[in-house]
């Protein structure tokens, strides 16, 4: 048997992987309905004044998206860990980062994106002009990926412990603090009608940095935390 | 060259011989740190003269600051120990960066109280969404984060190598931490803080002021050694010299 | 008694400097008397454990050999 090619061996893991979330599709809609029923819950806390939830619609939003993710971060790995699949990905001779990355947009794909999808809703419910959603989307594209990548590396890290849910969150939230501010940021100059690229660009430089370092990082957690 | 001092550290990193020479220094480093940090309290409290801006209420800076840098030195040697456990596996660099921890979340937590309680009368609040304390906070958060990690884990020397990446992710992470919650405050206009006035601190402050980071110096590196000391007996529990060791103590 | 008192006062700001340095000290000598009660209660722990394995082989003698098997090692 032939060793297949690189990108072959992309495309099978990213199929794999799809096709494992989709015969699941029950478990992709409930980050969506968590994040809608937290939203909700904002106007019953604060009371119903267009003028304040105008205000904290972008920041409610993209907290709420950030924790629905968490939730779901967890589970990243957990299913591969339990068949053993995880381990022979490590033994493959492709590149682990390559398939660990692979892996992160799969998740990023099955997770974030019927996030990003149903935040205009989200941020409609909370009274969000309309001319500022688009800069919302933007920044939730950007940030949202920079979460996947960031919290994959952090789920490798505790895969070897017995629960870790707590812990994932101890340990992300602290290192998302940036993504947030900048997200949060453009969405709030988009609303005053100042400019919003520079956070935006913040976001694109910081996502382009992930990109090229977390798989790799994810890779080595990875081998420490299954290294036994 | 020098071909004696890597020799001499492969010597000390193996855990009987530090477990003796860390018990040796532990009494003095800790006996020096309880003499600079007296002498410092004295300078600080009785000597030094009240502050013509902000009353005898400074005087909360000759612990404040000496905690505050005492927690970001924690850090960067517990980061240094970390990148040395995970490239080079030497077990003593584990004990180093993961009993650091402890120490420096305790620095960190006195700096974030005392930094309250000095803000409280001379900004009118305990709090504020400040770069260089949002910042120590993260930094908090970062070492219980550590710690967290590193008791998560049955096997302890492989919860130590994670918790050891974590922290070196944690060091890439803070300087970003800083710079975005500066940007932040910016968009905000929030309340511009200056916590060193503007002049130049007079010497009668200033003296207290580095004899006590001297002394938290002394403090840390006691408390370290005391700490990694027990760290060792745990992990080579087995062991003969351990054994030995537990023997003595008890005929004594 | 009067030099005490005003030392005491700090200048009107004792509710806030005299808790800084309560906190400092209370937060330290945790930190040093923690580790103090690990270390005997591990102390204890293996001795226990020594004398069991002693007892076990009788014909260890003064401790010194055979070696425990690594199987404790990591408790």
């Amino acid at each position: 048997m032939s060793r297949p090619s690189l990108t072959t061996a992309c495309a099978a893991m990213l199929r794999r992987d799809l096709t494992l979330a989709w015969r699941r599709r029950g478990d992709i809609a409930m980050p969506v309905l968590y994040a809608l029923i937290v939203t909700m819950l904002f106007p019953f806390a604060l009371g119903p004044e267009d003028t304040l939830l105008q205000r904290i619609a972008g920041g409610v939003v993209l907290v709420t998206v950030l924790l629905a993710m968490l939730l779901a971060l967890d589970a990243m790995f957990a299913s591969d860990i339990e068949d053993g699949s995880l381990e022979q990905l490590v033994l493959a001779p492709q590149p682990l980062a390559l398939m660990l990355g692979m892996k992160i947009l799969a998740h990023w794909l099955t997770i974030a994106l019927p996030l990003i999808v149903i935040s205009p809703l989200m941020a409609a419910l909370l009274h969000l002009p309309a001319p500022v959603i688009p800069v919302l989307l933007l920044a939730l594209l950007l940030a949202t990926p920079l979460l996947s990548l960031l919290g994959a590396v952090l789920v490798a890290l505790t895969v070897g412990t017995r629960r870790s849910g707590m812990l994932l969150a101890l340990m992300l939230l602290p290192l998302c603090v940036p993504a947030v501010i900048f997200a949060a940021g453009a969405v709030a100059a988009a609303q005053q009608g100042l400019p919003w690229l520079a956070p935006i660009s913040w976001l694109g430089a910081a996502l382009v940095l992930a990109v090229v370092l977390a798989p790799l990082a994810c890779a080595a957690a990875l081998r420490i935390a299954l290294d036994s | 060259m020098a071909n004696w001092i890597p020799l001499w550290l492969h010597r000390l990193s193996s855990p009987p011989t530090f477990y003796r020479f860390a018990g040796t220094l532990q009494p003095w480093a800790m006996t020096l740190a309880l003499l600079l940090g007296a002498i410092a309290l004295y300078g600080g409290l009785v000597l030094a003269p009240a502050d013509y801006q902000q009353g005898d209420a400074y005087r909360i800076i000759f612990i404040h600051v000496p905690s505050a840098w005492m927690s970001m030195f924690i850090y960067a040697v517990m980061g240094v120990a970390s990148f040395i456990a995970l490239v080079w596996r030497i077990k003593l660099a584990e004990v180093v960066a993961m009993e650091s921890a402890p120490i420096g979340a305790a620095f960190t937590f006195i700096t974030l109280v005392t930094g309250s309680l000095w803000g409280k009368p001379m900004w009118g609040t305990w709090w504020t969404w400040d770069a260089r304390l949002t910042s120590e906070l993260v930094l908090l958060f970062l070492f219980l984060g550590v710690i967290g990690l590193y008791r998560a884990f049955e096997d302890r020397r492989q919860g130590a190598r994670a918790a050891a990446f974590l922290a070196i992710i944690g060091i890439i992470n803070v300087p970003i931490v800083h710079f975005s919650v500066n940007w932040w405050n910016t968009l905000h206009q929030g309340s511009t803080v200056n916590v060193f006035g503007q002049s130049k601190m007079s010497w009668d402050m200033l003296w207290p002021l580095l004899t006590m980071t001297l002394a938290t110096k002394f403090y840390y590196a006691a408390s370290l050694f005391r700490r990694a000391r027990t760290d060792l007996l745990a992990l080579e529990g087995g062991k003969d010299w351990v054994r030995q060791i537990a023997q003595d103590e008890d005929a004594r | 008694m009067n030099a005490v008192q005003s030392f005491l006062a700090m200048g009107g700001y004792a509710a806030y400097v005299w808790p800084a340095y309560a906190v400092f000290f209370i937060v330290l000598i945790a930190d040093t008397i923690a580790p103090r009660l690990r270390r005997q209660r591990l102390l204890r722990e293996l001795r226990a454990r020594f004398a069991r394995q002693s007892a076990r082989q009788p014909r260890a003698g003064n401790g010194s050999s055979p070696t425990p098997p690594a199987a404790i090692d990591g408790q």
